[in-house]
């Protein structure tokens, strides 16, 4: 005999399944299937065209490891490191940029908070190959900066700030300000000024007041500013391609690359891997860090 | 002087006695574009006084209380802390410590952390805010939740908390902004009392804030009723009750009749009601007062024959509230007053509506006030 209870728990997971449905379809079909098949080109050898081919076998991670016909070389590591420094050093800009910029705002009246917002997030709605192309002529060498960079003798005569790891950062750090901006708004906006004041009353002021009553309240929404910034910057392709050169060669670059110009698709499936490896254990590190950080509160995501 | 009385040194004596005594004057705040919130107020508080602002909502009475604790500045006047002018001394350097109204306790710390984050912040060494910190916690009894999270208290364990956070930096003066107010009333009496307490052993001077008549005759040793931004009456409770200012302080606290009167000369006056004698000297006041409970009812065949003012009426209205009876009384010439007596007889001997009986009012419990 049916009873209630199994009636309930019938139709409890029945409510699961349509809530949750459409969103794992979604997960299933573009990144478990993608990945599976990602996974499994890694594991083939590459064929004179790049394709890959039988036998199965293990040296495109040798590859990715740096071992090539010419001996083993850093350059993989190199490009691992430059792209978790230059992720980063940009996410870090962000912060800096866009803490005040945030508080500039919430301290706005009610009714020009959007406006200014929207002024913060509008320049992302463009194409980010157009912007990034804006940003080549600001940086070129024939460009005013460049020539006061010149004058200064922060860079060499007859170079312009781009290419290089600087007009990296610069795009980077430019690109990504309203992921941190959106977030860091969202808890600066809610943000319970009576506990300033309560910090006030009991003797705390200037970067002691912020970092006990402003911070620990902003947190949850700076914790998703990080991954909302950090993990597309560590893959970002479309900057260090257009503002970086040789020299200051990205892993989103190095992927590329061996899907198009090189071609060896075992290769670079292998680098798509590594690279999702560092994402997951860098965002599983993160959320221990931030529950023991903000008292079980973690990053909003 | 009495022969053999020691003389005190007067010096040291007197700056003690300044210490936690407030002093206001002409003290101003307008907000951009709108009439004054605070209006001229001036206005002495002695050390170690349980002093009470009691005002409707929007009165001025917390825009005052954020001045003396520095969150605001005043537009106008003056205001000494312990005989310090206030003027340019921000709020964190202020000897003031304020219950917020929402607690405003630290959700990312701990009960214990809460508690000690004043001494924290004025660079107490660890040891000796720990023991400060138990102390207090013990004296709040609250030492069973230190390593709680704010989060996780009831509102009554809150309140308590923030409490001690004011109280164990040992300030001149404390602030409390309707701390009691989102409390149910069985645990928001139970707190007057302990704060009183509190008060009474620690000697601070203690500023409450409340729109609550009946918590601010409970606990306070002088209130200030204020009202548009301007102090209406400032006094003992006893006083400020009994001897109401105005119309605005009469209603205001506790329940009242007042009448518009005409003077009549031989200490006579017409009212409304009809012709009463007033005890008081009239001279140039237009409003007489009665407390309800200052009313004697009498069934109308035991009225006192050839007194004055005294009435005849029915019984409109009676609301038992327990331990006494609130009636509604409409006298013969058409006016209404409102009578409390105390049920001190058999509920049955209560009158009810419909029932005829006589109102006597005193003359020496006729109150003149104010317009």
């Amino acid at each position: 005999m049916r009873t209630a209870a199994q009636g309930e728990a019938r139709s409890r997971a029945w409510r699961l399944w349509i809530t949750s449905g459409p969103g794992l379809f979604w997960i299933v079909l573009f990144l478990l299937i993608p990945s599976g098949v990602m996974l499994g080109i890694a594991f083939f050898t590459n064929s004179d065209f790049g394709s890959p081919v039988l036998p199965l076998s293990l040296d495109s991670f040798s590859q990715v490891a740096g071992y090539g016909i010419l001996g083993w070389s850093g350059a993989n590591f190199t490009v691992l490191l430059r792209s978790l420094l230059q992720a980063g050093v940009a996410t870090s800009v962000t912060i800096l940029l866009a803490y005040p910029l945030v508080f500039f705002i919430v301290t706005r009246p009610a009714g020009l908070r959007p406006v200014l917002l929207l002024f913060a997030i509008v320049p992302s709605w463009t194409n980010q190959v157009v912007r990034t192309y804006a940003w080549m002529e600001l940086l070129n060498p024939f460009a005013p900066v460049s020539h006061v960079a010149q004058v200064l003798g922060i860079i060499p005569p007859h170079l312009g700030l781009m290419p290089g790891n600087f007009a990296v950062l610069v795009g980077l750090s430019y690109n990504y300000l309203p992921y941190m901006v959106v977030p860091l708004y969202a808890a600066a906006e809610k943000l319970d000024w009576t506990l300033v004041e309560a910090g006030r009353d009991l003797y705390a002021s200037g970067a002691r007041l912020f970092f006990s009553t402003v911070f620990p309240q902003t947190l949850p929404g700076l914790l998703s500013g990080i991954i909302l910034v950090g993990i597309p910057a560590f893959g970002d392709y479309v900057v260090p391609q257009l503002l970086g050169g040789d020299k200051a060669m990205m892993l989103g670059s190095l992927i590329a690359d061996q899907f198009t110009f090189s071609p060896d698709w075992p290769y670079g499936a292998a680098l798509t891997l590594i690279m999702l490896v560092f994402t997951c254990v860098g965002l599983i590190v993160f959320r221990r860090l931030t529950q023991r950080l903000g008292g079980g509160e973690g990053a909003m995501l | 002087m009495m022969p053999g009385a020691v003389m005190l040194p007067a010096g040291p004596q007197e700056v003690t006695a300044a210490r936690g005594a407030i002093s206001l004057s002409g003290v101003t705040r307008i907000f951009a574009g709108s009439i004054p919130a605070v209006d001229h107020i001036s206005l002495d508080i002695q050390a170690g006084e349980f002093f009470t602002l009691l005002g409707p909502s929007g009165c001025g009475k917390t825009t005052l209380l954020r001045m003396i604790a520095g969150f605001e500045t005043p537009d106008e006047g003056r205001i000494l802390i312990s005989g310090k002018e206030m003027q340019d001394v921000p709020a964190h350097q202020r000897a003031v410590n304020t219950v917020f109204q929402s607690y405003a306790l630290f959700p990312h710390l701990n009960v214990e952390q809460n508690i000690g984050f004043g001494l924290r912040m004025r660079g107490v060494r660890k040891p000796e805010r720990k023991k400060r910190v138990d102390a207090m916690m013990e004296l709040l009894q609250i030492g069973p939740f230190a390593a709680r999270n704010a989060g996780q208290l009831s509102g009554g364990q809150r309140q308590r908390v923030a409490l001690a956070r004011a109280l164990v930096n040992e300030p001149e003066v404390v602030l409390l902004d309707e701390p009691l107010s989102a409390l149910d009333a069985k645990l928001r009496a139970e707190l007057q009392i302990e704060l009183l307490r509190m008060q009474k052993r620690l000697g601070m001077t203690f500023i409450f804030v409340t729109h609550d008549q009946h918590e601010a005759l409970v606990m306070s040793d002088r209130i200030g009723v204020m009202s548009r931004g301007r102090l209406q009456q400032v006094g003992p409770v006893l006083d400020v009750y009994e001897k109401p200012r105005n119309v605005f302080v009469a209603e205001f606290l506790g329940l009242s009749n007042i009448w518009a009167i005409e003077p009549l000369g031989g200490g006579m006056a017409a009212a409304p009601i009809g012709m009463l004698r007033i005890a008081a000297e009239i001279g140039a006041a237009r409003m007489a007062m009665i407390r309800p409970e200052k009313i004697w009812i009498y069934n109308d065949t035991h009225a006192p024959q050839g007194r004055e003012n005294v009435f005849p009426g029915t019984v409109r209205e009676a609301i038992y509230m327990g331990a006494s009876t609130q009636y509604r009384i409409e006298l013969g010439g058409g006016g209404f007053v409102l009578a409390l007596d105390t049920n001190n007889q058999a509920a049955e001997r209560s009158w009810r509506p419909g029932e005829a009986v006589a109102v006597e009012l005193k003359a020496e419990n006729i109150m003149l006030v104010e317009a």
